[in-house]
C-alpha cells in the first residue's frame, strides 16, 4: 500500500466509524419498546465488532491470496472455515474417557483409515491397469472397500454416539492448549484444499467454483450430522478459552483486579468483560499482523512477482516455464489454510461450535465483498474492507430499522402498509450487501485501495 | 407376486420421484446451460431467478384463488405461470440492461462477470424476500393423486400401494411441452437458429449480421421462461421455501456439466442422470430387497448407500467424475 493521504484517511474514517460506536449514545425511538440504536455507545458492543473484525480480515487476507494474488475463484470459503473450526473441538475439548476403548476411539480411527486407504488405493490402481482390467478392479474395490469400511466403522460410531448422548455423544477432544488447535485448523483446511485443488485447478475457472461451492456444502453437511463428529445439530459447547483469556467470573474473582479496579473507580462487571475482550483482541490482532507482514514479503518476493504474473497472463507464464497448475495448487492450499486458521480462532472466541451457523451467505459471499470492496490484491485493502464490510453487516440491520421506523412515523398504527415496510426492513441486509458487491465491481472494480 | 411386489416399491419411491425431480432438474439445468452458451459464463443468480418467478407465481395463485378462479383438476398456479414469467423477465431484462451489459461491452473476463452474478443473486433473493417472506408455502392444488395408493391396493391385491400424485405427472408432462417447444424453437425458427450460431461462433455470428443484443435478450427471457416453469415445478412437488433454491444451485450445475455446458440435450440427460443417482443413491432398499431375496438373505440394515442429508454430495461427486474423465461432458460441450 502506497502512503498517501487517500489511504491513511480511509483507514482514519473506519477509527472513526469504530469510535463513535464506542463512545455516542444514540438510539432512535420514543419508548423502550421500539428504540433502534443507530449507535450503541458501548465499548464491548465496540470489541465485539473489533474482534470479528479482525478475525474476518484474516480469512480475507486468506481468499485475497486466492483471488488477488492467483486469480482463483473460491466459493467454498464457508466450508474451509467450518473445518477449521472443528480443530478446538477435536484438539482442545476435554477428553472423554469412556470411549477410549478398543470397540471405541480406536475401532473409529481404524475404520477411517481403512476408508482413506481403499480412496488411495483405488487412485494407485487406476493408474496401473487398463481397460476392462481397470473397470473391474475399480468397481471390485470400491465396492467391497465401501462395504468394509462400513463394517469396521458402523459399531464405532453407534458406540460413541450412544455414550451420554445429552452430554458428549461424540469423540470429544484430546484435552490440549486451544491455541494449538489453530494451527490444526489451518491443517484441516489445507488437507482439503489439496483434495478439491488436485480435482478441480488446471480446469476452467468456472468449473472450480462450481466445484468449491459443492465441497462447501458438503463440509457443512458432514458437520450438521455426523454427530460422532461434533454433536451436530446439537452443538459443542465449553471448547476451553485460549491461553492468556481468563474466564470473567474468575478476573472477578480475584482479589487483585478488584483492587486495580476499586482504585480505577470502575465497574468491575463491565471492566471484566472489556478485559477479557482485549485480551482476545490483542491475540488476534497478533496473529493479523504477522500474517499481514509474511504475505506483504511474500507479494514482494520473486515468489510473489511470479504469481501475478500467472494471474495476469497465464499462457505467458506458462511459455516461461512456471508450472502454472502447481503454483495454484500451492497458493489454494495456502488460502484455505489461512481460512481455516481464522475458523478455528473465530470457534475459540465463541467457546462453541454451531454448525448450523455456518451459512455461505454469512461467510462466503461477505468474505469475497470485503476482498473486492477494499481491493483485489492488495493485503491492506483485504484489511480496511473487512473492518467497513463487517460494521455495515453489523449495522444494517438496525439502521434498516430505524429507518423504517422514522418513513413509518406518520402513518396510522396498524396499517397493513405499515407492518409490511417495519417486517421488510429484515432482507435490509441481503439487498445493501449485494448492492455493495455490484456498485464497487461496476464503477471502482479495483476496490477502495487499488493494487499498485 | 413378491417380484410385482418390489417393482411396484421401486417405482413407488424411487422411479416416479425421480423422473419428476429430474425433469425439474432438468429445467433448470437448461437455463443454466443457455445462458453460458449464449452469455458464457455460470449464472449463479439462476437459483434464485427460480425463486423469485415461483414467489411471483403464488402470488398469482393467491389472486386467482381469491377471485374464485382455478383450473379444475389442474393446479392454479399453471395459469399464474405466464403472468409468473413476464414479471420475472422484465426483471432480468432489467438486470442485464443494468449490470450484465457493462461487462459484455468492456469485454470483461468470464469470472468477473460471474462474481457479478454472485451480487445479483444477492439482491434477488433479497428482493424475493421481500416480496413473499421466508416461510414454507404450499401452493399446490387440484387433484392430489391420479393413482390413489389405496385403491392401487385393493384393486390388485398387492401389498404395495402405488402412489402417482397429480404434481408429479404435470411435472414431466409440463416438461416434455416446454424442451419439445425449445428444441422446435432452436432447430427450425429463425431467431433459434440466430441463437445456436451465437453461440457455437460469436465472431462469424455477428459477420453474418446478427444482432448479439437481440439475441441476449432473448436467451435472458427463455432461460427466464425455464427458471420460472422449473421453479414452479419444483415448489407444487415439494413445497416452496425461498433459500431452498438456493441449494438447487449444486444439482442444477452438475446437470449442466456433465451434458456437456452449453448443449440444451446434455442438460436434460444430465438433469435425470443426476436426479436418479441421487434418488438411487440415497434411498433405502431394504424394502425392494425384502422381496427379491429369499427369506434367509433377508437384509438387516436399511441397504442406504448415504442418508438423505448427504443427498447433494451424490451431484458432486458426479460432478466431480465428469470434471476429471469427460471435462466436456457426456455430449460434447464447451470448454473455454
Amino acid at each position: 500500500m502506497t502512503l498517501n493521504w487517500r489511504n491513511i484517511g480511509l483507514f482514519v474514517g473506519i477509527g472513526v466509524l469504530f469510535f463513535l460506536e464506542g463512545i455516542w449514545d444514540w438510539k432512535i425511538g420514543s419508548d423502550a419498546s421500539e428504540q433502534f440504536t443507530i449507535f450503541a455507545g458501548s465499548w464491548n458492543s465496540m470489541l465485539v465488532i473489533v474482534n470479528l473484525c479482525l478475525i474476518s480480515s484474516i480469512m480475507s487476507l486468506g481468499v485475497n491470496m486466492q483471488w488477488g494474488y492467483a486469480g482463483l475463484f473460491n466459493t467454498g470459503i464457508v466450508g474451509f472455515v467450518a473445518l477449521g473450526g472443528l480443530a478446538p473441538v477435536l484438539i482442545s475439548s476435554p477428553q472423554v474417557p469412556e470411549i477410549w476403548v478398543g470397540g471405541g476411539i480406536y475401532r473409529l480411527v481404524a475404520g477411517l483409515a481403512l476408508g482413506v486407504a481403499v480412496i488411495a488405493a483405488a487412485v494407485a490402481l487406476y493408474g496401473r491397469t487398463t481397460g476392462r482390467t481397470r473397470a473391474l478392479s475399480m468397481i471390485a474395490l470400491l465396492v467391497g472397500g465401501f462395504f468394509l469400511y462400513r463394517a469396521v466403522l458402523d459399531p464405532a460410531v453407534t458406540f460413541i454416539e450412544s455414550n451420554n448422548p445429552a452430554t458428549y455423544g461424540n469423540v470429544g477432544g484430546l484435552g490440549l492448549p486451544t491455541l494449538l488447535s489453530w494451527p490444526v485448523g489451518a491443517l484441516f483446511a489445507a488437507v482439503a484444499a489439496w483434495v478439491i485443488g488436485k480435482t478441480a485447478l488446471g480446469l476452467r475457472s468456472d468449473y472450480l467454483a462450481i466445484a468449491t461451492l459443492g465441497i462447501g456444502e458438503i463440509i457443512i453437511a458432514v458437520m450438521k450430522n455426523e454427530d460422532w463428529l461434533d454433536r451436530g445439530v446439537k452443538n459443542v459447547i465449553g471448547i476451553p478459552r485460549p491461553w492468556p483469556v481468563p474466564r470473567e467470573i474468575e478476573l472477578q474473582a480475584s482479589s487483585g483486579f478488584q483492587e486495580w479496579v476499586a482504585s480505577m473507580g470502575w465497574d468491575p462487571v463491565t471492566t471484566s468483560t472489556i478485559l477479557v475482550k482485549l485480551l482476545y483482541g490483542s491475540l488476534f490482532l497478533t496473529v493479523l499482523l504477522v500474517l499481514l507482514w509474511a504475505c506483504e514479503m511474500a507479494l514482494k518476493s520473486p515468489w510473489g512477482r511470479m504469481m501475478r504474473a500467472i494471474r495476469d497472463n497465464e499462457t505467458a507464464a506458462r511459455a516461461m516455464g512456471k508450472d502454472v497448475t502447481k503454483r495454484h495448487l500451492q497458493i489454494f492450499i495456502l488460502g484455505s489454510a489461512i481460512c481455516g486458521l481464522a475458523g478455528a480462532m473465530l470457534i475459540t472466541l465463541d467457546s462453541q461450535l454451531t454448525p448450523g451457523s455456518f451459512t455461505p451467505l454469512r461467510y462466503t459471499f461477505t468474505i469475497w465483498l470485503m476482498v473486492i470492496v477494499g481491493g483485489s490484491g492488495n493485503n491492506w485493502g483485504a484489511i480496511l474492507g473487512s473492518f467497513l464490510i463487517w460494521f455495515l453487516w453489523i449495522k444494517v440491520d438496525p439502521w434498516g430499522n430505524a429507518l423504517m421506523y422514522t418513513l413509518t412515523q406518520g402513518m396510522e398504527d396498524g396499517s397493513t402498509l405499515k407492518d409490511y415496510l417495519i417486517e421488510s426492513a429484515a432482507q435490509m441486509r441481503t439487498i445493501s450487501m449485494g448492492l455493495i458487491l455490484l456498485f464497487v465491481l461496476r464503477f471502482a472494480p479495483k476496490g477502495l485501495i487499488p493494487e499498485k | 407376486m413378491d417380484f410385482l411386489n418390489a417393482l411396484v416399491a421401486f417405482l413407488n419411491f424411487v422411479f416416479i420421484p425421480a423422473t419428476a425431480y429430474g425433469a425439474q432438474l432438468a429445467l433448470g439445468a437448461l437455463g443454466a446451460t443457455l445462458i453460458y452458451g449464449i452469455l458464457r459464463f455460470s449464472n449463479f443468480a439462476h437459483g434464485d431467478t427460480m425463486a423469485f418467478g415461483t414467489a411471483i407465481v403464488i402470488l398469482g395463485t393467491w389472486w386467482l384463488q381469491s377471485h374464485g378462479i382455478s383450473f379444475g383438476p389442474l393446479p392454479t398456479a399453471l395459469l399464474a405461470l405466464p403472468f409468473g414469467i413476464a414479471v420475472t423477465a422484465v426483471l432480468v431484462l432489467a438486470t442485464d440492461r443494468m449490470v450484465y451489459r457493462y461487462y459484455r461491452r468492456v469485454r470483461a473476463k468470464p469470472v468477473i462477470i460471474v462474481i457479478a452474478s454472485m451480487g445479483v443473486m444477492f439482491v434477488m433473493s433479497g428482493i424475493t424476500r421481500f416480496v413473499i417472506g421466508v416461510e414454507e408455502i404450499k401452493f399446490s392444488d387440484g387433484v392430489k393423486f391420479i393413482i390413489d395408493p389405496n385403491a392401487f391396493k385393493a384393486a390388485t391385491g398387492l401389498s404395495e400401494g402405488l402412489a402417482l400424485r397429480g404434481t408429479q405427472l404435470i411435472t414431466v408432462v409440463t416438461a416434455a411441452i416446454v424442451v419439445a417447444a425449445l428444441f422446435w424453437f432452436l432447430n427450425k425458427t429463425r431467431t433459434g437458429k440466430s441463437m445456436r450460431a451465437f453461440s457455437d461462433n460469436e465472431d462469424l455470428a455477428l459477420l453474418s449480421g446478427i444482432n448479439p443484443e437481440r439475441v441476449v435478450q432473448i436467451t435472458w427471457i427463455i432461460a427466464s421462461g425455464l427458471a420460472v416453469i422449473a421453479g414452479t415445478l419444483y415448489g407444487l412437488d415439494k413445497t416452496y421455501k425461498a433459500f431452498n433454491y438456493f441449494s438447487l444451485l449444486l444439482p442444477i450445475f452438475a446437470a449442466a456439466v456433465v451434458g456437456g455446458l452449453g448443449n440444451p440435450l446434455g442438460a436434460i440427460a444430465g438433469g435425470f442422470l443426476v436426479a436418479y443417482s441421487e434418488v438411487g443413491v440415497t434411498y433405502a432398499w431394504k424394502k425392494v430387497a425384502t422381496y427379491l431375496l429369499p427369506e434367509s438373505l433377508a437384509p438387516d440394515g436399511l441397504m442406504q448407500i448415504i442418508s438423505t442429508e448427504y443427498k447433494f454430495s451424490v451431484s458432486f461427486a458426479i460432478l466431480i467424475l465428469v470434471l476429471l474423465f469427460k471435462p466436456t461432458g457426456i455430449f460434447k460441450g464447451k470448454s473455454v
